[in-house]
């Protein structure tokens, strides 16, 4: 967007010529969001703002207990090897890290006392280097000072490969060295605009004691007796753990934030299904809290009429699509079905692409699935704003499409199926086993047929879709399917590892055991160069329209269809008052979270 | 005792085929007679439905959703409109073959299993009992995914398809029930062999064989004519479970267990939608059921009307 | 006999050990992947989950993996679970009373009521009570417990708001009122599985004793004037009471086993949710721990049964 006349108001606010609200109104005419047009600032040169609170409570404790419901229980108690984000949420009741995400994607401190900038000096001009200044007087559950050394263990904790981290890929290549007991640094090898990462949220941040953990670094990792037990510095202290099942916590009364936490104790249990989890808050009440709800919308409307509870939504980045397969998933080349040697060959036609994008009625699965969970889009990048594109279009129109697939060749056979030079147009469509999912499919399928394209439908378990198994055929990134349905979710709000996983470089292939990220094997040199150039891009401004030409490159090829932008949806007691970011997991402000009485 | 009182000619009593004899009895019984029309009834309901009733079992209406019984949808529209009745003619098809096969499939095994276990004296016998112990203690799921991996690719490249699945399906849900029918029939074998009039029977000289499908089987019947009823009613159910794991039918076929399954949370906005598939099962399984019973009386030696 | 029970045991030992390397086979070689949750990961890069796999020994040679954990099993070691980074048996321990209690009530509950009503039902057939009774066993067995127990739920918590849907092992309440807490959250998962699974018991004790009431002897006895009650009792149900001890002992190992399906219903910390998060996410170590129990206890009852065969019918000899 208007370059110059950003930059010019970015200066404005930086002499002080325009206050920093106006600064954000404005943004918000031209579609930005608050926090987004905060960190714009931030990168720009003005400090960001720390993301305000809601929190009303004037006194600590008092609020009774919490309890929580998570159907899927988390199974252990150490983040840094959560084998999921329920494990972090989990971990999140009593490890903290330096800073997390509010619900508008501005940082919020935890145990930092500064937001680095490069006003302030913590952030260094070439994104280079990050310093933060600790929270002095913070103290673990068990009493002992917390301290810069802390920090450094967990990185040392976390980069080991004998430890066998799931945190290790943003640890492994940073520095981190301890200034003074309150000042840590961080060094990375490039310029990394986005350093908000290392010790920052819940799923990599979680700042883990040195004195508990010292002596099991590395392969003693697993004999640590805190990882099932643990010692933090969090609003709650530990009570018990049964894993898949429960978590127990009772208040911290030396919290270091003023006021917090509002309850008592805090429950968390584990197990069942989305839809009875529902109930349990919605309907009975039983629990104040359900966590993500993934309900048809019909289902949820339904129980809040019940009325001791509502639904909860929080915008991030998911967003659910089909991926095309550019590589042929019938032919075997060299041991390998969906080859690099080979094209597929029906979607080689880009006219393909297109009808089939044109076929997938966005409007009617939100209609029927997602409802207030949903937002129709065009784009594959749906966050944070800044980054997404206003360039892109989408439309369902079966009649369009038909006409497309005419005009290209594709006439309808004498059993009604398209087909050009003996090519039928037959596509396997495959996802994994979730109820939403099979009802999208039966939706794109409905379509499809109509067209003249005859769709066989697959669904695969979710632990073998989605498992890294090289024997096995029904994995994602082996693709042996023409089209396939799921999501990635955009974890932090920064589109850069999300981006990056398309670069050519990455096309998964027998050679690298599948282990390439880039599924669809979509090879485009364009896209390379402009993720490339974002990755070290310093100029926030710059930086974005790189990601948004990224994203229209595979709007233009039509690599992915986007089904839906989707939101967080969780179930909360009328009285609760959950702060929930679409940028960070479930517990990351539980700080924040009380009940209006 | 049984075959004598049949042998034995009565001035009153006309003799009749052991096969009419069979039948006369059945059809003494009224509810396996009533059972056994009511049970044609529905294959051939779901056999010629579909010419009748031709509305789409995949054509969506979301705005007509979850709409109850009416004249365009006698039996209301799912989540998605789709019509019920449509959906449950077509899947009635799957769900019975798949019951009926997957029964006989377990009955048969498990019958041949437990027999020879329960006339086995030696190491067969410890042998067998080991095969049924293993498949007991065997957890389904992984064997399944295990089955789905190795097997699904090569079923359907033979048998195409939906034949392919049909068979995948049928081997599966049969081959992981059979056990309980062996060892029932092994303990019935193991007590109806030391009875006096099989004892007779080998005095006289009869072959094992003799021994098994003339004296022994008929009156170890009972249980197992139990057991296959009640598999019917399992398999039905275990079809649906198994399109989660991606080894049923594809995902869009709507067989009666997977709509009571898609119904469930749907339960109190939508009623109609799991009614009607959870009453054609039960009427299903009542009437198998009751043939069964009606089979039982009339295959029973012991027993004379 | 008693010679006869110790050389079953010791036949039991080699077949255990081949049934545990049958499971053990198949566990390892069906598909799937304890680390997949990550493959969405943005910040966990692929070869860290292949690392992950390597560390966990999970690309070593099956039979090796086989060894390994044969070896440890002899040392009283029942291995590590990948995912909760924690024993396997204070994870299965954790479990074991919950299961004991829940699924324990609920074939006592089936026993309770397939036995008398399958017995009074065998002494009229076609009566009223027994057409009822064999109705009900029809609904009972033609309705999954998946469907039921979501019925409950609506019936029992949502509309009348008597009993709580969500089980919990934290009851926040002593003495008297710990339970009452403790029967009241048990009382629906315990009915759906109760019931559930005394209404194909009814069948198969109904059909068991019609076998053996119109026998001679039975008539006999009736002849000699002993009373109904009497000639039920001693003669027709002893029996009557093989293919019924089989069931029992068929149902016995599934009391540790746990109910998958209930026990995910009301959120239950059973075995049977251990066993199945396990095995959708691969966590082999629990899944083979908590299977191989089940495969001793199924030996282990079969024997049992073995024995009360020759207890209930003496003319069953065992060589």
């Amino acid at each position: 967007m208007l370059d110059k006349e950003l930059r010019s108001m970015i200066g404005q606010v930086k002499d002080g010529r325009m206050d920093r609200r106006a600064f954000i109104k404005r943004m918000a005419a031209v579609g930005l969001t608050a926090p987004l047009a905060n960190q714009i600032l931030a990168l720009g040169g003005v400090a960001m703002a720390e993301g305000a609170s809601t929190y009303k409570p004037t006194k600590r404790g008092g609020g009774g207990a919490l309890k929580l419901l998570w159907w899927q229980g988390p199974t252990l108690l150490n983040p840094h090897f959560a084998t999921g984000t329920k494990d972090q949420d989990g971990s999140r009741l009593f490890y903290e890290p330096l800073a997390c995400w509010d619900p508008d994607g501005n940082m919020k401190l935890v145990l930092a006392t500064e937001i680095p900038s490069i006003q302030n000096g913590l952030l260094a001009a070439d994104g280079k280097s990050v310093t933060w200044k600790l929270k002095p007087g913070v103290k673990w559950h068990d009493g002992k000072p917390f301290s810069a050394d802390d920090l450094v263990f967990t990185w040392q904790y976390a980069k080991d490969p004998a430890t066998a981290a799931i945190t290790i890929g943003v640890y492994r290549d940073i520095t981190v060295e301890k200034i003074d007991d309150l000042t840590v640094k961080i060094t990375f090898p490039k310029p990394t605009p986005f350093w908000a990462d290392a010790f920052v949220g819940a799923g990599a941040g979680q700042i883990l004691p040195k004195h508990l953990f010292a002596d099991y670094i590395g392969s003693k990792s697993r004999e640590a007796p805190t990882n099932l037990s643990p010692v933090g510095t969090g609003p709650y202290k530990f009570v018990e753990f049964k894993p898949g099942d429960l978590i127990r916590g009772v208040i911290n009364p030396d919290y270091h934030m003023q006021n917090r936490p509002y309850f008592d104790s805090v429950e968390m249990k584990g197990g069942g299904d989305a839809v009875s989890a529902a109930r349990a808050v919605i309907q009975t009440g039983e629990y104040d809290f359900g966590w993500n709800i993934q309900v048809e919308d019909d289902v949820l409307l339904r129980l809040e009429k019940g009325g001791k509870g509502k639904t909860v939504y929080a915008v991030g980045g998911d967003t659910e699509f089909i991926a095309l397969n550019f590589t042929d998933p019938n032919v075997e080349v060299d041991g390998e079905r969906s080859s690099m040697k080979t094209k597929h060959p029906l979607f080689s036609d880009p006219a393909v692409r297109k009808a089939l994008s044109m076929l997938v009625d966005r409007d009617s699965v939100k209609k029927a699935i997602y409802g207030r969970a949903g937002r129709t889009t065009a784009n594959f990048l749906n966050g944070p704003e800044k980054f997404v594109s206003k360039n892109t279009n989408w439309e369902f129109n079966i009649e369009k499409a038909a006409k497309m697939l005419d005009d290209a060749g594709w006439k309808p056979g004498a059993d009604g199926i398209r087909e050009k030079d003996g090519k039928k147009l037959k596509i396997l469509y495959q996802t994994a086993i979730n109820g939403p999912r099979q009802k999208t499919q039966a939706i794109v399928k409905q379509a499809c047929q109509k067209a003249g394209i005859d769709v066989e439908l697959k669904s695969v378990v979710a632990s073998v879709f989605f498992s890294s198994d090289v024997a096995n055929p029904d994995t994602y990134p082996k693709f042996y399917a023409d089209i396939e349905m799921f999501q990635i979710p955009l974890s932090q709000p920064d589109p850069s590892q999300h981006m990056r996983r398309y670069l050519s470089t990455a096309v998964a292939t027998k050679e690298n055991k599948w282990q390439g990220t880039n599924f669809p094997r979509w090879v485009n040199k364009d896209y390379d160069a402009a993720i490339n150039a974002a990755d070290t891009e310093m100029d926030p401004v710059k930086r974005a329209a790189l990601y948004i030409k990224a994203n229209d490159l595979m709007w233009e090829d039509t690599v992915f269809i986007p089904v839906m932008h989707r939101l967080k949806v969780e179930a909360a007691a009328n009285n609760l008052r959950p702060v929930i970011s679409g940028w960070a997991n479930e517990t990351d402000n539980l700080f924040d979270w009380y009940r209006e009485e | 005792m049984a075959g004598l009182t049949l042998a034995s000619p009565s001035a009153e009593r006309r003799v009749y085929s052991p096969w009419r004899e069979t039948w006369r009895r059945y059809s003494r019984h009224k509810l396996a007679v009533v059972s056994a029309f009511l049970l044609l009834v529905l294959i051939l309901a779901v056999l010629v439905g579909p010419f009748i009733w031709r509305v789409k079992i995949d054509e969506i209406d979301i705005v007509a959703g979850l709409q109850g019984p009416s004249l365009a949808h006698p039996f209301g529209t799912d989540d998605l409109g789709q019509d019920i009745l449509a959906r449950m003619i077509y899947g009635g098809r799957i769900s019975l073959a798949v019951g009926l096969a997957a029964m006989l499939v377990s009955v048969f095994v498990g019958t041949l299993i437990g027999a020879l276990a329960g006339m086995s004296r030696g190491a067969l016998g410890h042998g067998l009992m080991w095969l049924t112990d293993l498949f007991l203690s065997l957890p389904q799921l992984p064997l399944l995914l295990l089955l789905i991996y190795l097997f699904r690719d090569g079923l359907k490249a033979a048998f195409g398809p939906e034949g392919g699945i049909f068979i995948l399906i049928v081997l599966v849900i049969g081959g992981l029930r059979w056990m309980p029918v062996a060892r029932l029939v092994r303990a019935q074998f193991l007590s109806i062999r030391e009875k006096e009039f099989v004892e007779a029977a080998r005095a006289l000289g009869a072959s094992p064989v003799r021994q098994v499908v003339r004296h022994i089987l008929p009156n170890a019947l009972g249980p197992v004519i139990i057991a296959g009823t009640i598999d019917v009613a399992a398999a039905i159910i275990a079809e649906s479970t198994l399109s989660f794991l991606g080894l049923g039918f594809p995902p869009d076929t709507p067989t009666w267990g997977r709509l009571l399954y898609d119904a469930k949370d749907f339960l109190d906005i939508g009623p109609h939608w799991a009614l009607f598939p959870g009453g054609a099962i039960f009427i299903a399984v009542v009437a198998i059921n009751f043939i069964g019973d009606g089979l039982r009386d009339a295959l029973d030696a012991r027993r004379v009307i | 006999m008693s010679q006869y029970v110790l050389r079953r045991l010791l036949i039991a030992i080699p077949s255990l050990l081949g049934i545990s390397a049958v499971l053990f086979f198949v566990l390892a070689l069906a598909p799937g992947d304890p680390f997949s949750e990550l493959a969405t990961n943005p910040n966990v890069p692929p070869e860290v989950q292949a690392a992950l796999r390597a560390k966990f020994g999970l690309d070593d040679p099956i039979y090796l993996r086989y060894v390994h954990w044969l070896n440890a099993m002899l040392h009283g070691d029942w291995g590590f679970s990948f995912v909760s980074r924690m024993d396997v048996d204070k994870l299965i321990l954790q479990r074991l009373p919950t299961t004991l209690y829940v699924i324990g009530s609920a074939q006592i509950l089936a026993l309770l009521i397939a036995i008398p009503v399958g017995v009074y039902a065998a002494t009229k057939p076609y009566s009223l009570f027994d057409q009822v009774a064999n109705t009900l066993a029809f609904v009972g067995f033609s309705l999954p417990t998946f469907f039921t127990g979501i019925l409950f739920i609506l019936i029992f918590s949502v509309t009348l708001d008597w009993l709580p849907f969500v089980y919990t092992t934290d009851v926040k309440a002593t003495g008297i009122h710990w339970v009452f807490e403790m029967i009241r959250q048990a009382i629906m998962p315990v009915a759906v599985l109760g019931l559930f699974q005394a209404a194909s018991m009814t069948r198969f004790v109904r059909s068991a004793m019609l076998d053996v009431i119109r026998l001679d002897y039975i008539t006999t006895a009736r002849a000699k004037g002993l009373g109904q009650a009497k000639v039920i009792v001693k003669h027709v149900m002893r029996n009557a009471m093989i293919p019924v001890v089989t069931l029992i002992a068929l149902q016995i190992p599934a009391v540790f086993g746990g109910a998958i399906v209930t026990e995910q219903i009301f959120r239950i910390p059973g075995i049977g949710s251990l066993l199945i998060s396990s095995i959708l996410s691969n966590d082999t170590p629990v899944v083979m721990a908590v299977t191989f129990v089940f495969a001793c206890l199924v030996v282990l009852f079969n024997l049992i049964a073995d024995i009360l065969y020759g207890w209930l019918d003496p003319r069953i000899s065992f060589r």
